[in-house]
């Protein structure tokens, strides 16, 4: 690809510093420094309690208590990793809430459908939807806002595991074409060493691993760097490669 | 319990598990309405029996034929159509003004902690106090005009819209409430499109409750010296020792009963389609 000899991705579009989160006696994020190039995919690991959700919350200017230096694109937005859809709004409303309503946006919100193939549901209760479906609107709902971060909160843990591979692949084909940075929260190793450039791993709090992602594209979970990646990733979350059956 | 048809290789009992599910209950081909009907018929049936078999005082159990009968000559001779309105009314007044105040004191109370401050423990207050309770004082207010009746009403259902509706606000899901802010949703639009809607089925359960309140109120609210109203009727029959006159006008409250549930049950239908999307499945 051409564009890769020009260097000119490493424009820094998210700048958190210190960033510090009490609850209580509790200190749940212990002065994080993370940054995000533009058009850069990360994403976020770590245990239940870790903290990883928190840091997202802080970016996505949904925890007015947090502490410390956080700069991002005004141009964000949130999927959460319930889909979150106002179950009395038609599908379509649903995905341009927010944003002034005309022909040219709802326009948009149709073409936000199509490109997550659910074109035919604008019209659709949120609630005659599949797990899947929703998720996608709620990708929908995000991509029509043209987000310069996209913010990723667990999006797929609710989801049964064919219908996560297939959002795998919806998603990598509209970041390849939108190219927003993304940083995606999950505690799923394989799904984060699929998507993402580059990975963080959070322990109680701090981050204790940073790492680009080397396996080459397509990526494949048989692939010698993706096993040897996961296994890092998975000591570094303190668990095995295999199951423990004892 | 279940026959077991065979056993396979490895000696375990085997069982059809579609025998196992058969239905219990046929489908019926009499409509649900009309199957429904049939405890209401049943027990006239036997209240008809009874009376011609002398088990019950024609004196004080009229039979169900001259209950009719007194129902058809109070229909006939324009005396219940002319009480009936006036008290058609004095409840319409109270449900439009109750529903109004109840409504407006809801959204001020469920949108803000000023006015939760200022409302709220002054309606949990009023829910604390017996209507009839009031009846004294209202009359030393506003004499015994129709004032003081259509009061009596207003209070029962502005209470029963107020509290369900707040509750409602209150509850609407604090997820939603935040996506909705993070996707650039004003105060506005937050209300109209989050917050009233997601509070509709509280506010319709309270009106449910409203309209119950409002027929009840409606019977206190006639003691109060009303020259006409079903209230002043079931008096009259009293005195009078009408007991026929007495269940034409209970089978009356009734009825006004069920077509306040049935309308309510219409606007729910109307109102609540995408929860109603999500039943059928």
């Amino acid at each position: 690809m051409a564009t890769d000899l020009v260097d000119n991705d490493t424009q820094t579009v998210v700048v958190a510093r210190g960033v510090r989160r009490v609850f209580g006696a509790q200190t749940v994020l212990d002065g994080l420094d993370v940054e995000i190039a533009a058009g850069e995919f990360v994403a976020l690991l770590g245990r239940s309690g870790s903290g990883k959700s928190t840091f997202l919350r802080a970016l996505g200017a949904l925890d007015p208590d947090v502490q410390g230096h956080i700069r991002v694109p005004a141009k964000q937005a949130v999927v959460f990793q319930e889909p979150r859809l106002l179950p009395w709004q038609k599908v379509l409303t649903n995905v341009t809430i927010g944003l002034p309503n005309n022909a040219t946006v709802r326009e948009q919100g149709r073409a936000a459908l199509a490109e997550v193939h659910l074109e035919d549901k604008a019209g659709a209760w949120p609630r005659t939807l599949s797990g899947g479906e929703a998720q996608r609107v709620a990708l929908a709902r995000a991509l029509v806002r043209e987000p310069q971060l996209l913010l990723l909160d667990e999006p797929f843990g609710a989801l049964d595991a064919l219908t996560r591979i297939r959002m795998h692949g919806l998603l990598l084909r509209l970041y390849r074409k939108y190219r927003p940075a993304v940083l995606l929260v999950t505690h799923d190793v394989d799904e984060a060493i699929l998507l993402a450039d580059r990975v963080i791993v959070l322990t109680d709090g701090a981050i204790s691993l940073s790492t680009r992602v080397d396996v080459p594209q397509p990526r494949s979970r048989d692939s010698r760097e993706f096993t040897a990646l996961r296994r890092r990733l998975l000591a570094e979350l303190g668990v095995g490669d295999e199951p423990d059956a004892r | 319990m279940a026959t077991v048809l065979e056993k396979s290789s490895a000696g375990v009992a085997l069982v059809d598990p579609t025998a196992l599910s058969a239905r219990t209950q046929r489908a019926s081909r009499v409509p649900r309405s009309v199957q429904r009907l049939l405890g209401p018929v049943l027990l006239v049936v036997a209240w008809q029996v009874a009376s011609s078999t002398g088990f019950f005082d024609e004196r004080t159990v009229p039979r169900p034929l001259s209950v009719l009968s007194a129902a058809w000559r109070l229909i006939t001779d324009g005396s219940l159509e002319e009480h009936l309105t006036i008290s058609l009314l004095r409840v319409g007044y109270g449900l439009l003004i109750g529903i109004a105040l109840g409504l407006v004191l809801a959204v001020v109370s469920g949108l803000s902690r000023i006015g939760e401050n200022f409302v709220d423990a002054n309606m949990e207050v009023l829910r604390a106090v017996p209507n009839f309770a009031l009846v004294p004082l209202l009359i030393v207010w506003f004499g015994i005009s129709e004032v003081p009746k259509v009061i009596l009403i207003v209070l029962a259902v502005a209470v029963s819209i107020y509290i369900n509706t707040f509750a409602a606000i209150r509850s609407v899901d604090a997820g939603l409430v935040e996506a909705a802010r993070s996707f650039g949703v004003g105060r506005g639009e937050l209300i109209r499109r989050v917050v009233l809607p997601g509070a509709l089925p509280g506010f319709l359960v309270g009106l449910r409750l409203a309209l119950t309140g409002a027929w009840l109120s409606l019977i206190f609210a006639e003691t109060i010296n009303a020259k006409k109203g079903l209230g002043r009727m079931m008096t009259d029959a009293r005195e009078y020792f009408q007991i026929d006159v007495v269940f034409v006008l209970i089978a009356v409250y009734a009825i006004l009963g069920l077509l306040s549930i049935a309308v309510v049950r219409w606007l729910e239908n109307r109102l609540l389609t995408w929860r109603r999307a999500y039943d059928g499945n």
